[in-house]
């Protein structure tokens, strides 16, 4: 059943269309991304369904009922913002009790609920100090554990782990993730990191100028990108696009190998000259150029650490081949094609 | 081959600007010197004088021990001006500072010619308040007061007897330090808006999340944070009121009948224009310890904010 839904919410700040008719629906017990770059829309989307913002249009929907007109409290939401939004004069547990006190919950209920979201979050030893006296990893599970215990139908979290340094946020990811599946409560998550999007989405919805490009799974987004926006916002490095007949053509730098690599499945060749190379431990990346087509940008080929690199040098021409399944085209929108008419020449 | 290249050393006296021990004594030189003269100096005078008979006829020092101390003590008028000063202290404070978060608060909202609204709140700092005061007196005046002319209007007052705004000592005193919390409300105002910037947009808006309306988000979230700004503000403001004396001297001259007095203008009174600079060095003194404790208050308040 649907948790949230926006239906062709659109909202403008002045001359600046922030969000452009965004219609999605997250499911109960779905893990939702909203991938995009930076001033995508995407915190503005969030919110709208929080109800801090209200949409110029469009309405949204939380447990099948209109909440346009409903404050955020009433809205059956709970939020973790960037910087987390902990109150800095409370106490760990005051924290996570204010919204239990705001609804007028008996005191013995919140004692209960306390222990038990600080407990779930193991951080029952934490609860008497102030949120300075934390490490960020500490502060962002305070905030999910007051986004707990409103017992929400819905969690909306705005970039959480943003603040986090590189390697607690590996750990965090997947954290998060498996408190997501133990409370199986609907969550939308806002990233502009594709390793997150594509680590914790079940599904992923990717916004640009505040219009929708593409909503599925991680698997789709980038097997199956639905625009040359898509196909290039994801993956590092992201697909490789070259000219044809005014539309496009696409394939991956992981499928972009030596033909004699490709044995089997039909594929099709490509010149390609080599530049330079990165050596990234588990793989090499191979920048370079087609012969005799215009690329919409550099051209690179992933490959392997491990794979026999015989002969491959910077500056000379070599044979790589893409498989015909891998290719992918689009047309002179950038849209993607699906059934090309004519094979590439 | 090494060829290390060596700098020639340089004269000493060219790094004795670059050496922390000579450094910093020359930085801070300024304000020892600052403090011994202008505020050490003049603290130990008043002491000296306040021990003495001296006055500006009789220029000759005598020591009299504490006697000073007990006839200011035993004066009516002085009892008065201590209560008066703790009324136009605590008072002024009071209304200011309340004000002065309301004034923010209004001031904080996005609104047209918002700019101009705060530039024009500052006024009443920006505007000598020897000017200010005389709007204030035409304000308070017994026949032409707008205050009063508002009041009949709206049949709040008796036309027939119309109030004394400076003329009776209760009123007087009102009159006194609604001018003074008037003069305060800019800085009240400032301070205010620092704070309320000063709290993480994220804070507020997981209070409006988790349920906080208008009321608890301004009382159990906001004025907690800005708390440690707001009681700076406080003790600045009652060290300056404590230690004021213009709008009284200008508005009342501490009256009617010494009504008005607070210890700065009886100390004013009685040291300079009446010439017995002891008794006014031992007024002054009475200043003193209050000063001293809102001071050591202060102190605590911001270290305990470093930690």
């Amino acid at each position: 059943m649907a948790a949230v839904s926006t239906n062709s919410i659109t909202k403008r700040f002045g001359d600046v269309t922030a969000v452009d008719g965004i219609s999605l629906t997250a499911f109960d017990g779905e893990f939702m991304v909203l991938l995009g770059p930076s001033g995508c829309g995407k915190t503005t989307l969030l919110r709208i369904i929080a109800g801090l913002e209200k949409p110029s249009s469009g309405d949204v929907l939380i447990d099948a009922q209109v909440v346009n007109d409903l404050p955020p409290r009433a809205r059956g939401i709970a939020m973790v913002f960037q910087s987390y939004g902990l109150y800095p004069h409370l106490t760990v547990w005051n924290n996570i009790a204010f919204p239990l006190r705001t609804q007028g919950t008996p005191r013995e209920d919140i004692k209960r609920k306390v222990e038990w979201a600080a407990g779930l979050l193991s951080i029952d030893h934490l609860v008497e100090r102030r949120p300075r006296q934390l490490s960020g990893g500490e502060r962002q599970r305070v905030a999910l554990a007051r986004a707990l215990v409103r017992d929400p139908t819905v969690f909306l979290l705005d970039e959480p782990l943003s603040n986090l340094d590189a390697k607690l946020r590996a750990s965090a990811r997947s954290e998060l993730k498996q408190f997501q599946k133990t409370v199986r409560t609907a969550t939308i998550y806002v990233t502009h990191d594709q390793v997150e999007a594509m680590g914790m989405g079940d599904r992923i919805a990717v916004i640009d100028h505040g219009r929708l490009r593409q909503i599925g799974t991680p698997t789709e987004i980038y097997e199956q990108p639905a625009d040359e926006f898509v196909a290039s916002f994801l993956g590092t490095p992201p697909m490789n696009l070259i000219e044809r007949d005014g539309g496009s053509l696409g394939f991956r730098p992981e499928n972009f190998l030596p033909k004699e690599l490709l044995n089997g499945a039909p594929v099709v060749e490509f010149p390609f000259r080599i530049d330079r190379l990165e050596y990234l431990g588990s793989e090499r990346i191979l920048y370079g150029a087609l012969d005799g087509r215009a690329a919409k940008r550099e051209v690179t080929a992933k490959l392997p650490a491990h794979a026999a690199l015989d002969g491959i040098s910077p500056g000379a021409w070599h044979k790589f081949a893409v498989r015909e399944k891998e290719l992918r085209y689009f047309d002179r929108d950038g849209r993607s094609v699906r059934d090309p008419k004519r094979p590439p020449p | 081959m090494t060829a290390l290249a060596v700098d020639a050393p340089r004269p000493k006296s060219r790094f004795l600007l670059d050496r922390q021990e000579i450094i910093g004594p020359l930085f801070i030189a300024p304000a020892i010197l600052y403090v011994l003269v202008l505020v050490a100096m003049p603290f130990l005078l008043a002491i000296y004088y306040a021990v003495s008979a001296y006055t500006i006829f009789d220029p000759t020092y005598r020591f009299v021990g504490l006697k000073n101390f007990t006839d200011v003590i035993a004066s009516e008028v002085f009892r008065r001006t201590l209560i008066n000063t703790f009324v136009f202290t605590i008072g002024a404070q009071v209304i200011g500072l309340v004000l002065g978060k309301f004034g923010a608060m209004l001031l904080m909202q996005e609104f047209r010619g918002r700019g101009i609204a705060r530039a024009l709140v500052v006024l009443p700092w920006a505007v000598p308040v020897s000017l200010a005061t005389l709007a204030w007196q035409w304000m308070f005046d017994s026949l032409y007061s707008v205050i009063n002319w508002t009041m009949i209007a709206v049949g709040l007052m008796d036309p027939a007897e119309p109030w004394q705004w400076l003329g009776q000592q209760d009123l007087a005193m009102v009159a006194v330090t609604v001018v003074h919390a008037w003069r305060l409300f800019p800085f009240a105002v400032v301070i205010f808006i620092a704070g309320f910037t000063s709290v993480p947009k994220d804070v507020l808006d997981a209070a409006t999340i988790d349920g906080a309306g208008f009321w608890r988000r301004n009382y159990q979230i906001i004025l907690p944070i800005i708390m440690p700004i707001a009681v700076i503000a406080l003790i600045f403001g009652t060290v300056f009121t404590f230690t004021d004396l213009s709008v009284v001297y200008l508005l009342t001259r501490g009256g009617p009948m010494n009504g008005t007095q607070v210890l700065g203008s009886l100390a004013f009174q009685v040291g300079i224009l009446s010439g017995d600079v002891a008794h006014g060095a031992v007024i002054c003194l009475f200043l003193f310890p209050f000063l001293l404790v809102a001071v050591i208050f202060l102190l605590r308040m911001l270290r305990r904010r470093e930690i």
